[in-house]
């Protein structure tokens, strides 16, 4: 019958209204989804921390998978994850850059020296900008980018050991097969 | 009965009359006090017309560390990096929208306080008129059944007359 056929409609529009805020309502809201995935990085040539003169730019990071992630010694986080960048270096899993953002050269060296260096060099973003030219919201943030010089992936937040072998190794794995 | 008029001038300066006023004056300071805002005067340009300008872009795009401020309203150090550079941008000449868009293309159209019309925020422009529309309909057919229900009832059939018109009879009958 027609009416019984119509009186059912609202409890439909409900399951479909359940179904959209278990999936919109599930997403974590802080997590900015990045616009620059699969786009090249942006172009940046800045200082190389703790090497008077020298200069890194996005051309660098061309020819090989490798991460960047920006880091500051004032972003406790930070701290959380750095000894699985040292382990990930140790065992040259991926090279890992640094984007130091917005610190001060005193500052990062004596986190540095505390806690280690993983890093295959460090480019210093005093002014920000090119954080901002990332689309960085907070640190830390670790930008996963192919051999062509292009975002493949980008991690808001702490990478620990799960987001590790779940996330990015494979990726970085995938990544390093491609040409 | 009402208060003799010397009566009412009297509760105008009474205690309770003096509090009334009080209570308006406090209104009245409260709602007069201008929203405070993030800016620093270190970072306004000095054209205050390009200054109008710079305010009025920043005000429409959300602070990515707050998420719910304006980056005007806001006092993250990031949305004071980011007024100053639509600043910059505005003061290099660019036009109020193209400072805008240099922040959408690295942040996305999240970074918006007004969601533009695109296809993955058609639910959210469209959602709440379809909703509307649909109840309408629904309520259209339902008050329409009732009315059919309610003006036209069923004409009886042959057996129930003539159980109805036994029934008077026999009443008749008594």
């Amino acid at each position: 019958m027609k009416s019984r056929w119509l009186s059912t409609v609202p409890l439909f529009l409900l399951l479909a209204l359940a179904v959209y805020f278990a999936f919109g309502l599930t997403q974590d809201p802080r997590t900015i989804h990045s616009v620059l995935i699969d786009k090249p990085l942006p172009a940046f040539d800045l200082p190389v921390f703790g090497q008077d003169g020298a200069r890194i730019t996005n051309e660098d990071l061309k020819g090989h998978v490798s991460l960047l992630n920006v880091l500051a010694s004032w972003c406790v986080s930070c701290r959380a994850e750095h000894p699985l960048f040292v382990r990930l270096n140790d065992e040259k899993k991926v090279a890992i850059y640094g984007l130091a953002w917005k610190d001060k050269p005193d500052d990062l060296k004596q986190w540095l020296e505390e806690l280690g260096n993983p890093y295959t060099r460090i480019a210093d973003d005093a002014s920000g900008r090119t954080a901002i030219d990332l689309g960085v919201t907070g640190a830390p943030e670790t930008f996963v980018v192919d051999k062509r010089g292009r975002i493949r992936f980008k991690q808001v937040g702490v990478i620990d050991d799960f987001v590790w072998t779940q996330t990015l190794a494979p990726l970085v794995a995938k990544l390093e097969a491609e040409k | 009965m009402p208060p003799h008029p010397s009566r009412l001038r009297r509760v105008a300066f009474s205690p309770a009359g003096r509090r009334a006023s009080a209570l308006w004056w406090v209104a009245a300071l409260l709602f007069s006090v201008a929203s405070a805002y993030a800016v620093e005067p270190d970072e306004m340009l000095k054209d205050p017309v390009l200054e109008a300008r710079a305010r009025a872009v920043t005000r429409e795009l959300r602070c990515v560390v707050c998420q719910n401020q304006s980056v005007d309203d806001s006092d993250a150090p990031l949305a004071r990096d980011i007024r100053v550079l639509v600043r910059e941008r505005i003061q290099m000449g660019d036009s109020d929208a193209a400072a805008r868009d240099f922040i959408v293309a690295r942040y996305g159209a999240y970074v918006l306080l007004r969601p533009p019309l695109q296809g993955d925020t058609l639910v959210l422009w469209f959602g709440p008129g379809l909703f509307l529309v649909g109840g309408l309909v629904l309520a259209w057919f339902y008050v329409a059944r009732l009315n059919r229900a309610g003006a036209a009832p069923a004409a009886l059939s042959a057996s129930e007359e003539d159980a109805v018109r036994r029934r008077i009879d026999e009443q008749a009958g008594t």
